[in-house]
C-alpha cells in the first residue's frame, strides 16, 4: 500500500510535468496544425535559464524573499525568457514558411530543436548541471511510513492551480472560446473579429512559458539537468498529448497525468529500467485503437 | 452609398475568379447576387470581408477603403459575413458562438445583444448550453444569423442561407432575413442560388456568371428578363448549366 501511494504521488508529480509540456504541444497544434518539435527544448532552456539565474542570485534573493520567494522569481524569469524565445522562434522559423504548407514547418521545427539543444550545450556545456542543494527545499512530511517531500507537495499544488487557471481561461472565458474557435475554423474566426496573429502570439507565449515552468520544477525535483533532456521529456509529453487527444486542452492535462501515473506504477511494480518502454507502448496502442486520443474530437479533416 | 464595390478582380493562383465586378448597396437596402455554382458569388463576399485578396479595384464601406484591411478589422467595422455552410463552431456551445459574434465588445453590450437575439430566436435561448454541432440544420442557420446580428452590423453578407435546408425551413429562413432587413433595418447583401426566392426578397439584383456581372437591375425587372427566366427561374433551359 505504501508503495502504491508513494508511486501514485510520484506519478502525479511526473504527470504534471508532462501535462505542462503537453499543453504547449496541444495549444500550438490546435491553432497551427503544427507539431512543434522544438517545444521540448524550450522546456530544457527554461530549466537552464532558472539554473543560471539561481546560481547568480539565489543567495541575495533568498535573504530578502526567502528560498521559496527566490524560486518563484526564478520561475517567472524562466517563463518570461522562454516565452520570448517562443515568440522569436515563431517569427523566425515558422512564420516565413507557413505559406509553404504544414510539412516544411515540421522540418523547420526539428531544425529549431537541434538549434536550441546545441545552443544549450555551447552555453552551459555538455556535462550534467546540478541544481545546488542550497536552492532546493529539503523538508518532508512523514505520515507513518509514507514520506512526501515538501517540494513535491508544492509542485502538485502549483500544478493544480496553474492547470486549473489555464482550463478556466480556455474553456470558460470568451477569449478561450476565441482560441477554440480559431482552432476549429480560422477563416470564420476572423469573421468574428478575432485577430489570428493575437491567437498565435498567445499560444507561442503560454506554451513555452508553461514548458519553462516544468523545466524549473524538473530541475528542482531531480536536481540534475542536461542539454538533451528536452528530447526525452518532449517525446514523452508528446505521447501524453496524443494520449489525451492532440489539440484538446483538457486532453493534454489528462494525458500527461495518466502517463505519469502509468510510468510510476510500472517503475514501482515491474521494472524501472523499462519505464520508457511502457510510455511508447502506450503510444502504439493509442495510435492503433484510438488515434484521436482519449478526449480527442473527430480527426476527420478536409485535406 | 453604404457599400460600393468598383471593378474588383480576384485570382486564385492563375485562375481568374472575379473580373472587374462592381456593385452598390445602399443603406437599408437588400441586394441580391444570383448565379450558378462556381460563378464567383462566395468569392465576391470573401473579397468584401477581406478573406481573399483583391487585385485591382476598390471596395469602399462608409467612405473607407476596405481592400488590404485584414478580415478581423473589417468585421469590427460592422461588416458581418455569415459564410456558406453557416460557419458555426460545432464544439462550442450556442452561447459561446453568440458571444463570439460580438467579440471584443464590452460585457453589458454583449448581454443586451444576446437578449435581442434570444427574443428573435427563442429556440437559441432554450439551447444556449448545448454544443452548436448538436443543433438541427435549421437551428444552426438561426444561430448563424443570430450570431451575425450580435454586433449590430451595418451590413450583413449572407452566403446561401438556404443551402441544405428543407423547403419549409427555407421559407422560414427567408422570412427571418426579410425581418432582419425590414424591422431591424440591417442592410443585407444576399448571395443565392435559389434565384426565384431571392428575387422575391431583394430590391435590386446582380447576376454573376463565370466571375462577371452579366445582368443587373431592380428585382421586378430581373424577374421579367428573358435571360434570367431561362437560366435561373426554371424557364426552358437553354444552356447546359
Amino acid at each position: 500500500m505504501i508503495t502504491f501511494i508513494q508511486q501514485f504521488l510520484n506519478g502525479l508529480t511526473i504527470g504534471s510535468f508532462y501535462a505542462f509540456i503537453a499543453l504547449g504541444y496541444s495549444l500550438v497544434y490546435a491553432i497551427m496544425k503544427l507539431i512543434n518539435f522544438a517545444h521540448g527544448d524550450l522546456f530544457a532552456l527554461g530549466s537552464y535559464v532558472a539554473y543560471s539565474f539561481l546560481v547568480w542570485s539565489a543567495a541575495a534573493l533568498a535573504s530578502v524573499l526567502g528560498l521559496w520567494g527566490a524560486l518563484v522569481v526564478a520561475m517567472v524569469v524562466a517563463a518570461i525568457s522562454v516565452a520570448i524565445a517562443g515568440l522569436v522562434m515563431e517569427r523566425v522559423a515558422y512564420r516565413p514558411i507557413y505559406p509553404a504548407g504544414r510539412l516544411p514547418a515540421v522540418v523547420s521545427a526539428l531544425g529549431v530543436s537541434i538549434f536550441i539543444e546545441n545552443f544549450i550545450m555551447l552555453v552551459w556545456g555538455p556535462r550534467y548541471q546540478a541544481y545546488r542543494s542550497s536552492f532546493v527545499p529539503v523538508g518532508y512530511f512523514q505520515i507513518g511510513e509514507l514520506r512526501i517531500s515538501v517540494l513535491q507537495v508544492v509542485i502538485l499544488i502549483s500544478a493544480v492551480i496553474l492547470l486549473g487557471f489555464l482550463y478556466w481561461l480556455i474553456e470558460r472565458t470568451t477569449f478561450g472560446a476565441a482560441v477554440r474557435a480559431t482552432a476549429q475554423d480560422r477563416e470564420t474566426a476572423a469573421l468574428m473579429g478575432i485577430d489570428f496573429r493575437k491567437v498565435i502570439r498567445f499560444v507561442f507565449t503560454v506554451g513555452p512559458a508553461l514548458g519553462a515552468i516544468a523545466g524549473v520544477m524538473v530541475g528542482l525535483y531531480y536536481r540534475q539537468i542536461s542539454f538533451s533532456m528536452g528530447w526525452v521529456y518532449g517525446l514523452k509529453a508528446f505521447v501524453a498529448t496524443i494520449l489525451g487527444g492532440i489539440g484538446n486542452i483538457p486532453g493534454a492535462m489528462v494525458g500527461g497525468i495518466l502517463l505519469g501515473i502509468l510510468e510510476a506504477m510500472f517503475a514501482g511494480y515491474v521494472s524501472a529500467a523499462w519505464k520508457d518502454v511502457i510510455v511508447f507502448l502506450v503510444l502504439m496502442l493509442i495510435l492503433i485503437f484510438r488515434p484521436r486520443g482519449l478526449l480527442g474530437e473527430k480527426v476527420a479533416e478536409k485535406v | 452609398m453604404l457599400l460600393s464595390v468598383e471593378r474588383i478582380s480576384v485570382y486564385y493562383g492563375a485562375v481568374e475568379a472575379l473580373r472587374e465586378v462592381s456593385l452598390q448597396v445602399d443603406e437599408g437596402q437588400m441586394v441580391g447576387v444570383l448565379g450558378a455554382n462556381g460563378a464567383g458569388k462566395t468569392t465576391l463576399l470573401k473579397a468584401i470581408s477581406g478573406l481573399v485578396p483583391v487585385k485591382g479595384g476598390t471596395i469602399v464601406f462608409q467612405g473607407k477603403e476596405l481592400t488590404g484591411i485584414p478580415p478581423h478589422e473589417i468585421a469590427l467595422m460592422g461588416v458581418t459575413h455569415v459564410p456558406e455552410g453557416r460557419g458555426i463552431f460545432p464544439t462550442l456551445t450556442v452561447e459561446e458562438n453568440l458571444n463570439l459574434g460580438a467579440y471584443g465588445r464590452p460585457k453589458d453590450e454583449v448581454a443586451r445583444a444576446k437578449e435581442r437575439v434570444f427574443a428573435l430566436f427563442p429556440v437559441l435561448q432554450e439551447r444556449r448550453r448545448q454544443l452548436a454541432g448538436t443543433l438541427s440544420g435549421g437551428e444552426q442557420q438561426m444561430l448563424a444569423l443570430g450570431r451575425g446580428l450580435m454586433r449590430n452590423p451595418r451590413v450583413m453578407l449572407l452566403d446561401e442561407p438556404s443551402l441544405g435546408l428543407a423547403p419549409i425551413l427555407v421559407e422560414e429562413v427567408f422570412k427571418t432575413i426579410r425581418g432582419i432587413n425590414r424591422e431591424q433595418g440591417v442592410t443585407i447583401l444576399l448571395v443565392e442560388q435559389n434565384a426565384r426566392k431571392a428575387l422575391n426578397l431583394v430590391e435590386y439584383g446582380y447576376v454573376l456568371e463565370t466571375g462577371r456581372i452579366v445582368i443587373e437591375g431592380p428585382a421586378e425587372e430581373l424577374r421579367a428578363d428573358e435571360r434570367v427566366r431561362a437560366a435561373y427561374l426554371g424557364g426552358r433551359a437553354i444552356r447546359g448549366r
